[in-house]
């Protein structure tokens, strides 16, 4: 059987245990059939050119039922977060781990809403996220069962963020989530996905989130993935943003094998706002790939952008930042920076700035940057008696941290710094950096 | 305290120090002088131990031991202090984490206990103080953003909080208007001891008039050219280094 065809009958038993409902099988249906026509991307494709997922074709992924308590959970709600939660075990709704208060905002489990009020969420499922634009897209559409629904309606502000733990148990696990998040005229919400392994299994992750964000609505939307180094970690955000509606995206990778994720948002009204910050630490033989995507639709939208690598041991990452500005998006106001910083000789980046403008009435900046640490920097700390090993970890620190101070749940910032502070030596005293 | 015998130094195969000889005992203030290019900062670099340097010949002997068998940080931690003439500007760590570091890094190297937050605010707040420092200035972080005589006090402070026996102060007064000269010499006097001893790199005769130096030295094409007191400052002042490397040439 060929991996194709090993996920195409996955993911119609999946399905069969899905809610029943007409437009939905049609949705399944058709982006069953994109998948079995395009298959899993390969390196001719230019999107994949650098991620060679072929290490994900040779396992048989499959569901599995895990085993999961609230002691295992607890490492990873981060620490003095005070949020409503929804537990994922292996892609499926854990009622008995979730905490939902839902005050000022709807949360539900997306079976759940399927099964009751599909009506819902028609509009927006597998309407936002193209399942065509890529066969792992297509096979989270085909396979579409459970996940996240979160729904703030108008002026309406959730009192809490939202923690989605996505929780793997067991080994050759395969899941898919599909998260729905969509704020209405004026509504904000923040929700964190949180993607971790309980134990070192090697699994399979495959999810999309999609989100939208009407006139005037702020979305926050964090994303942790942790999973053991082991793991395969693919996933796809897609966003609509309307007039004056503002999406903050904050991604940090630093578990997986090998972990690509797509960001996207489309700019679809006047005065929209996208903030996409990224952190990825890779290491050992880990292979992380970041893919975004700007699209600037409509004139007057403001896109920033800033994500950082840190490169160690055989590490290699990928990072494509493309910003499209359409023809009639006329002062469009765009930043985009990338830098990099590799540790290793033997660590490896592939960085590529991606500007497709079609018309001149627009202020559009860029950057990349390949480095290794300053030496200047390094011989500032030294000559104030810093050791080497201790200097490097306070100058990757800092690095790294850039990225880190800009997310505004403190919750997650420092658990995060403090994660960062624990992977690098001689570098216990940071934790007084953490405020 | 250092003994410096027909010190020889490269960089990157060009040979920068041409046999320098220095005696620098405890509590004295030696001015460096010399045109640019002369080697100035590289004596102070290869002192310091910054890498990129290649010491061809000679001894540096340091209280007793070979200064150069020891590293930049363990040379810090010695008690070698290098006041930088561009100070390295560090997004992403504060002040205070900074000197908290280097502090508890020399202290460390002495058997002694880590400074405890208290007693380390109510040390820094002092030397700030002196320093004409504003207190915000411990949460922004290492000289980003600082402006020219900023950055020079905080050197400055870095060196009164770290208590250094031997102070390397390379061009301090490059980029400084004259009344942060005077906070930053005023800074540097009240460090004067009988047990610390300073070497003091300068283009311009300008700083000694706020740092006065026990001895003169001019530095012309990688040797010691002349030397002398105070009044050889002066008189470089008035005649410039053009007769000096007429006569080392």
């Amino acid at each position: 059987m060929s991996a194709t065809e090993h996920f195409a009958a996955q993911v119609r038993a999946s399905a069969r245990a899905g809610a029943d409902v007409a437009w939905l099988n049609q949705t399944r249906e058709q982006a069953l059939a994109s998948f079995e026509q395009m298959g899993l991307p390969t390196t001719r494709n230019e999107h994949w050119k650098y991620t060679a997922i072929k290490p994900i074709e040779k396992k048989a992924f499959a569901a599995v039922v895990g085993h999961v308590g609230i002691d295992d959970i607890q490492p990873f709600l981060f620490e003095g977060l005070d949020a409503d939660r929804m537990v994922f075990v292996n892609g499926a709704y854990h009622h008995g781990l979730s905490r939902i208060a839902s005050e000022g905002v709807r949360i539900a489990s997306l079976a759940a809403v399927l099964a009751d009020d599909a009506a819902t969420v028609e509009p927006y499922l597998g309407k936002i996220a193209d399942p065509r634009a890529s066969g792992f897209a297509a096979l989270n559409t085909a396979g579409l069962v459970d996940g996240a629904f979160v729904h703030v309606e108008r002026n309406q502000a959730a009192a809490r963020p939202l923690l989605l733990l996505f929780v793997a148990s067991g080994n050759d696990a395969f899941a898919q989530p599909r998260n729905l998040i969509v704020a209405d005229e004026g509504g904000s919400v923040s929700v964190i996905e949180h993607y971790v392994t309980l134990g070192q299994g090697a699994h399979f992750t495959n999810a999309v989130t999609e989100i939208s964000v009407a006139a005037n609505a702020e979305v926050r939307h964090y994303k942790v993935q942790q999973e053991s180094d082991k793991a395969f970690h693919i996933a796809t955000l897609q966003a609509d943003q309307a007039r004056n509606g503002r999406l903050h995206s904050y991604q940090v990778s630093l578990g997986g094998a090998i972990a690509r994720n797509d960001v996207n948002t489309r700019l679809n009204g006047e005065g929209a706002e996208a903030e996409m910050n990224g952190l990825y630490l890779v290491d050992g033989r880990q292979h992380m790939d970041f893919h975004t995507n700007i699209e600037h639709v409509v004139p007057h939208c403001i896109s920033r952008e800033n994500y950082r690598g840190v490169l160690d041991g055989r590490g290699r990452g990928v990072f494509n930042g493309k910003v499209h500005v359409y023809e009639n998006a006329v002062k469009t106001d765009s930043d985009m920076s990338n830098k990099n910083l590799l540790l290793s000789s033997n660590a490896e980046i592939d960085t590529k700035p991606e500007l497709e403008i079609y018309n001149d009435d627009v202020k559009c900046a860029h950057g990349a940057t390949i480095g290794q640490l300053d030496e200047v920097h390094m011989f500032y700390l030294r000559s104030r008696g810093i050791d080497p090993v201790a200097a490097r970890s306070l100058l990757v620190f800092a690095f790294a941290n850039e990225v880190l101070q800009t997310l505004p749940l403190e919750a997650v910032r420092t658990t995060l710094e403090k994660t960062l502070i624990a992977r690098l030596p001689k570098a216990d005293h940071l934790d007084e950096l953490v405020q | 305290m250092l003994s410096i015998k027909d010190l020889r130094a490269s960089v990157e195969g060009k040979e920068i120090l041409k046999g320098i000889n220095l005696e620098i005992n405890p509590g004295e203030v030696h001015a460096i002088m010399g045109p640019n290019g002369s080697g100035k900062s590289t004596l102070s670099h290869v002192l310091s131990g910054r890498d990129g340097y290649e010491v061809t010949g000679g001894s540096v002997t340091y209280n007793g031991g070979d200064l150069f068998e020891l590293e930049a940080h363990e040379r810090a931690r010695a008690g070698v202090f290098l006041a930088f003439q561009y100070p390295v500007e560090i997004p992403g760590v504060n002040n205070m984490y900074f000197l908290k570091a280097a502090v508890n890094a020399k202290r460390e190297q002495q058997g002694l206990e880590e400074m405890d937050s208290m007693e380390f605010l109510t040390l820094v707040r002092e030397k700030m103080g002196l320093l004409k420092m504003k207190p915000d200035f411990l949460h922004r972080n290492v000289n980003e953003g600082f402006s020219g005589g900023e950055k020079k006090r905080n050197e400055i402070l870095q060196m009164a909080m770290l208590e250094p026996n031997l102070c390397l102060l390379d061009e301090t007064d490059s980029g400084l208007d004259i009344d942060a000269l005077q906070i930053v010499a005023e800074g540097v006097n009240a460090l004067r001891s009988p047990e610390r001893s300073f070497v003091v790199v300068t283009h311009y005769q300008r700083l000694l008039d706020y740092i006065v130096p026990d001895f003169v030295h001019v530095l012309a094409h990688g040797r010691i050219v002349k030397s002398g007191g105070r009044e050889l400052a002066l008189e470089l002042e008035e005649k410039g280094y053009g007769w000096i490397e007429e006569q080392a040439a």
